[in-house]
């Protein structure tokens, strides 16, 4: 049954802005990604939004609806009641460039800092072997679409702008985490996690497994799991005597530039 | 470096309110918050009394192992620490168990949101001006949990040489009794294993630091076991306190002779 939504959607540019109010149908099975490009199409052509599959694959549609981080296109409207008015806003992290569309560049300027994946040099191409029990632990956070949904919801940067330039955010240290489990990657990441990427200021409250549309565990398979292998290099007296007894050698990345 | 073009100014939407979240987002925190200061309350009292912690075979899980000099006598007192005994026995001892959930990762997400806010729930604005979280002291300490792990699992051997005791009868001392204290200190050594088995710092030293899972298939073995425990590690963490606190209640009644002298106590 088609019924009349009330929709306040946060218009503006360059961070000036307010809640409009809009009044858009909607027919059975829509989602807000559906009900927003009525109102672009019926009421508001200048309203600017991202969006590109529809099929929560491409991790464009991130917006905030009734104040929780969501995909548009993975949001059902059934979930709402129908005289309820949704605040749709765009993701309060990141700058704003135009009504729901943000400037996510933060998120790929942190993932060019982590250095990539280091083999042995002395493998070479289609030598390597691998067994699904080595890569399955890291499979679970390739399944990530990007949406930066976990990024804008984790109060280490929403609530502390000045954070940024310390935090990579939980989907970058889950990217370090990956690099860490990975059985042919040689490099050692866990100082420029802490260091470099500011493992130690996530307080492991969830946030961003809560909103991660792909429900990749990112806390509990991730970022405990490194900071467990960080304790492990920095901060346990045992493991580092062990290390000096037995002289294990440290394949430290290079630290990353413009941080020291 | 990549060429970055100029972009519009970097300016976050101004939204002034803390939270646009329209669901009870205040109800968990406040539920955890309750049911936390609850059991400290108890727990403390309980800690605090130095009295009807023991009846006959059973002791209460917060003053075993009874090590002060100062100890009712049981098979559970071993009379070791001459000194501190202006403390109670359970205080002496608390610092394990109390660091070892203090500083647990579930743990510290409930106190983290429900008490100091941070966030109180997600995409709620915390009250604080700065935040540096677990980055350095104080709460860089949070990282010597491993050690708690390690002292927690000789405090479960102690409760679980509690719960084979307890197969005693309090009264006679005669072996193969079952009563109610039997069930509760067997079930919470049980709870208790369970609780620290599916520790994350347990699985991180079990089989999560390795690299090739496959070169150690019996870690890897144990890892999926616990892994899977993991998943429940809140429950666990809040089964087994709330059982910890309801044994010692029991022993307390017990000792303190509510239930009178009964066959099954
Ligand atoms: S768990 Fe850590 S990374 Fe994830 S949202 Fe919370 S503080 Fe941020
Ligand atoms: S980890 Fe999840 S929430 Fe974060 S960017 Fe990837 S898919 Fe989105
Ligand atoms: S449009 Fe691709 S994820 Fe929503
Ligand atoms: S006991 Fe909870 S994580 Fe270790």
């Amino acid at each position: 049954m088609a019924y009349m939504a009330n929709l306040r959607v946060w218009r503006g540019d360059h961070g000036e802005g307010k809640l409009v109010d809009y009044s858009v149908e909607v027919n059975e099975g829509e989602v807000v990604l559906d009900i927003l490009h009525r109102l672009q199409a019926t009421q508001a052509n200048d309203l600017a939004l991202r969006w590109n599959c529809k099929a929560g694959k491409c991790g464009s549609c991130s917006m905030e609806i009734n104040g929780r981080p969501r995909l548009g296109c993975m949001t059902r409207m059934s979930i709402f009641d129908q005289d309820q008015v949704l605040t749709i806003t765009p993701m309060r992290t990141f700058p704003v460039i135009r009504d729901l569309v943000t400037d996510v560049s933060f998120n790929y300027e942190k993932a060019r800092q982590i250095p990539s994946f280091s083999p042995d040099p002395a493998t070479k191409p289609g030598e390597f072997r691998m067994q699904q029990v080595d890569v399955q632990r890291s499979q679970e956070f390739r399944k990530c679409i990007e949406c930066y949904l976990c990024q804008n919801v984790c109060h280490v940067i929403r609530d502390h702008e000045e954070n940024m330039p310390a935090y990579a955010g939980p989907r970058f240290l889950m990217r370090v985490a990956e690099l860490e489990m990975h059985p042919a990657d040689m490099a050692d990441r866990r100082n420029i996690a802490q260091d470099d990427f500011g493992l130690g200021y996530c307080n492991i409250t969830k946030c961003c497994t809560e909103v991660c549309p792909e429900g990749i565990h990112i806390t509990d398979n991730a970022l405990i799991p490194l900071k467990e292998r960080v304790v492990g290099r920095k901060y346990d007296p045992l493991v580092w005597l062990g290390g000096k007894i037995t002289r294990k050698q440290h394949r430290d990345t290079p630290r990353v530039p413009g941080k020291h | 470096m990549t060429q970055v073009t100029q972009g519009p100014a970097k300016t976050r939407a101004q939204i002034q309110a803390k939270t646009l979240r329209t669901d009870p987002w205040y109800r968990s925190p406040r539920v955890t918050a309750t049911g936390l200061t609850i059991i400290v309350l108890y727990l403390l009292f309980a800690s605090f009394a130095n009295t009807d912690y023991i009846f006959g075979s059973y002791i209460s899980p917060l003053y075993s192992p009874c090590l002060a000099t100062t100890c009712t006598p049981s098979d559970s007192s071993f009379f070791l620490v001459p000194w501190l005994t202006w403390l109670t026995p359970a205080i002496i001892i608390i610092g394990g168990p109390l660091g070892f959930r203090f500083t647990c990762y579930y743990y510290r997400k409930a106190y983290y949101r429900s008490f100091w806010r941070s966030p109180a729930a997600c995409a709620v604005a915390e009250p604080h001006a700065r935040y540096r979280g677990e980055s350095r002291l104080p709460l860089i300490i949070q990282n010597v949990h491993r050690y708690f792990f390690w002292i927690a699992i000789a405090f479960n051997i102690f409760l679980t040489y509690d719960a084979v005791v307890a197969f005693k009868n309090p009264y006679t001392g005669a072996w193969g009794h079952f009563g109610v204290g039997t069930l509760m200190l067997v079930v919470n050594a049980i709870l208790l294993w369970i609780y620290s088995v599916s520790c994350h710092a347990c699985r991180h030293i079990t089989g999560g630091r390795l690299k090739h899972f496959s070169k150690h298939p019996v870690r890897y073995k144990a890892w999926t076991v616990i892994s899977r425990l993991n998943n429940y590690h809140m429950q666990f963490a809040w089964v087994s306190l709330t059982w910890v606190t309801l044994t010692d209640l029991y022993i307390r009644l017990a000792a303190a002779g509510v239930f009178g002298h009964g066959r099954w106590i």
